[in-house]
């Protein structure tokens, strides 16, 4: 049977989330045991079942506090299915751009190969990079906002179809009414004075690579030579920050953030996002390596340890919190009331028929991880998209037609998980790869725990003040 | 509520009619990207 419930108990605190609503209650000892028994109409066979646990009158009191909650539709709401909103065919609005399909690092955990996606080493020209522009336009149909993320290997090492691209979607903008969103992920290195400025002033979002402390990245990111890289990305990084910190930058919309990778090498990594912290960064996000038979990828063996340093990280967060002194983690943002609707739970990462990845030369993929991927080209820029069944497939591929996410509890969370990686790990991308399962349904729970907390916080201040 | 503490108002239920425009950001979750998980968005409308 589909799960209906899911209850957890984080750091002494018992959470009961309603799967299909939303809806996260934080509940005592006896709710949370009731609640193995209680399926919504069978009253008494939970005072009978605990009767010997629990005094009769409490449970009632608490039977009764369950059918409220079930009277305001937030426990055992019904099942969702796929909404009419979620339209057959979806429409593109996302690119990312292969500016570079070389790098100035050779990062021990790069899934592109140094940059190189296994192809030969290039660089994206203009041309190809304006063809994108008109390509997305094209593509969107009456959609509004569009996004360019400007990736690689690394792009600043390709300036001019940076800012060849750059100033032609600003002027398609003026021509059509749409708004691009663009963003650049660096590794830094190339990250000067005269760069940062002109991606301020074109008001990039930027995503920054940075592994937390200093032994840890130069051993995961050296450079061509075999040299670390975390003195000079730091550098540059504080430097960016500077730039962009205080009075209009509140209101451009756009976002600087740091994260970081860890591996096997250190599962510890609670140190390293304070370590980012401590450096004076507070957007911060960090991920699990995904590696296939490789000394620095997980296995299920490792979940244990994981799922204690991600206790580890979620004490730290909220006493930080406490102090004065939070910080933004990505995971652990999460808006409970005002999330996104079905449709969008129910597409996910949109890869492969919302979102395209435009190769060095011109060809279209799914998305970044899948450029250079056996089978799974889509066609080109000059040509169109020319398999049109792998779109299709792609968007059928929500998360209510993967059999292990359909009774998944964090199904409108995850939202059945990365294709790429249940690719890579299972060749079909219906079937989610299980390591990292295991890991989002932790990094939610911790992350449902943080909101909870903050709220009941929220909520005493408010109580003390009325 | 003695045993029971409501943190959210969820709206999920609700945007099983009103949802879809797309206007919202892709969400990709793989470890060398934004990261941005959809349940850690929140809608553009
Ligand atoms: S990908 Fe995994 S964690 Fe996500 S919904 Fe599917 S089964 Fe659940
Ligand atoms: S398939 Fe994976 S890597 Fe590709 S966009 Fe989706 S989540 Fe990201």
């Amino acid at each position: 049977m589909k799960a209906r419930i899911h209850k957890f108990v984080q750091n002494g605190t018992y959470i009961l989330l309603d799967i299909n609503s939303g809806a996260v209650h934080v509940i005592d000892k006896m709710i949370y045991d009731i609640m193995d028994t209680f399926t919504g109409g069978n009253d008494a066979e939970v005072i009978a079942v605990w009767e010997n646990t629990y005094k009769k009158a409490d449970l009632a009191e608490a039977l009764n506090e369950l059918h409220a909650l079930m009277d305001e539709g937030e426990l055992f709401a019904p099942d969702i299915d796929v909404p009419p909103t979620f339209k057959q065919k979806g429409l593109v609005k996302s690119l990312c751009l292969m500016i570079a399909q070389d790098c100035n690092l050779r990062c021990k955990y790069c899934f592109g190969d140094g940059g190189s996606y296994g192809q030969e080493r290039a660089i994206m020209s203009p041309e190809t990079g304006m063809k994108a522009v008109d390509f997305l336009i094209k593509s969107s149909g009456p959609r509004k906002h569009l996004e360019m993320d400007f990736f690689g290997g690394e792009p600043l090492i390709n300036m001019k179809t940076v800012k060849a691209v750059t100033e032609y979607a600003r002027k398609r903008e003026q021509e059509t009414g749409k708004k691009f969103k663009l963003t650049l992920t660096t590794n830094g290195l190339l990250l000067n004075d005269e760069n940062i400025k002109w991606l301020n002033d074109n008001n990039f979002s930027l995503v920054l690579s940075l592994d937390g402390r200093k032994e840890v990245h130069d051993a995961m990111r050296p450079d061509v030579g075999g040299n670390g890289s975390y003195d000079r990305a730091l550098r540059n990084f504080h430097k960016c920050l500077d730039s962009r910190k205080g009075g209009e930058w509140d209101y451009r919309g756009v976002y600087t953030y740091l994260r970081g990778t860890y591996t096997k090498k250190n599962m510890d990594f609670t140190k390293d996002v304070l370590s980012m912290n401590d450096e004076g960064f507070d957007i911060l996000s960090m991920e699990p390596v995904v590696l296939k038979d490789s000394p620095l990828g997980f296995t299920e063996e490792d979940l244990p340890r994981i799922r204690e340093e991600y206790d580890k990280l979620t004490d730290a967060y909220m006493q930080r919190h406490r102090e004065g002194r939070g910080f933004f983690f990505f995971h652990f943002n999460m808006d409970l009331s005002n999330g996104p609707c079905v449709a969008k739970r129910l597409s996910g990462c949109g890869a492969g028929h919302e979102y395209f990845a435009v190769a060095e030369n011109g060809d279209l993929y799914p998305c970044h991880q899948f450029v250079g991927r056996e089978g799974y080209r889509l066609g080109s820029l000059d040509e169109g998209v020319t398999n049109t069944e792998l779109p299709a497939y792609f968007r059928e591929s929500h998360v209510l037609n993967k059999e292990k996410c359909r009774d998944c509890w964090s199904r409108f969370f995850c939202s059945g998980g990365c294709h790429a990686n249940a690719d890579l790990f299972h060749g079909d991308i219906r079937k989610p790869y299980e390591v990292g399962c295991e890991i989002q349904k932790k990094r939610l729970e911790c992350a449902i725990y943080v909101q909870a907390m903050l709220e009941l916080e929220k909520l005493e201040k408010e109580d003390e003040t009325a | 509520m003695k045993h029971i503490k409501t943190v959210n108002k969820p709206s999920m239920q609700k945007t099983l009619k009103t949802g879809g425009c797309g206007e919202c950001q892709a969400s990709c979750q793989s470890a060398c990207k934004t990261s941005c998980t959809v349940g850690n968005q929140v809608c553009e409308k």
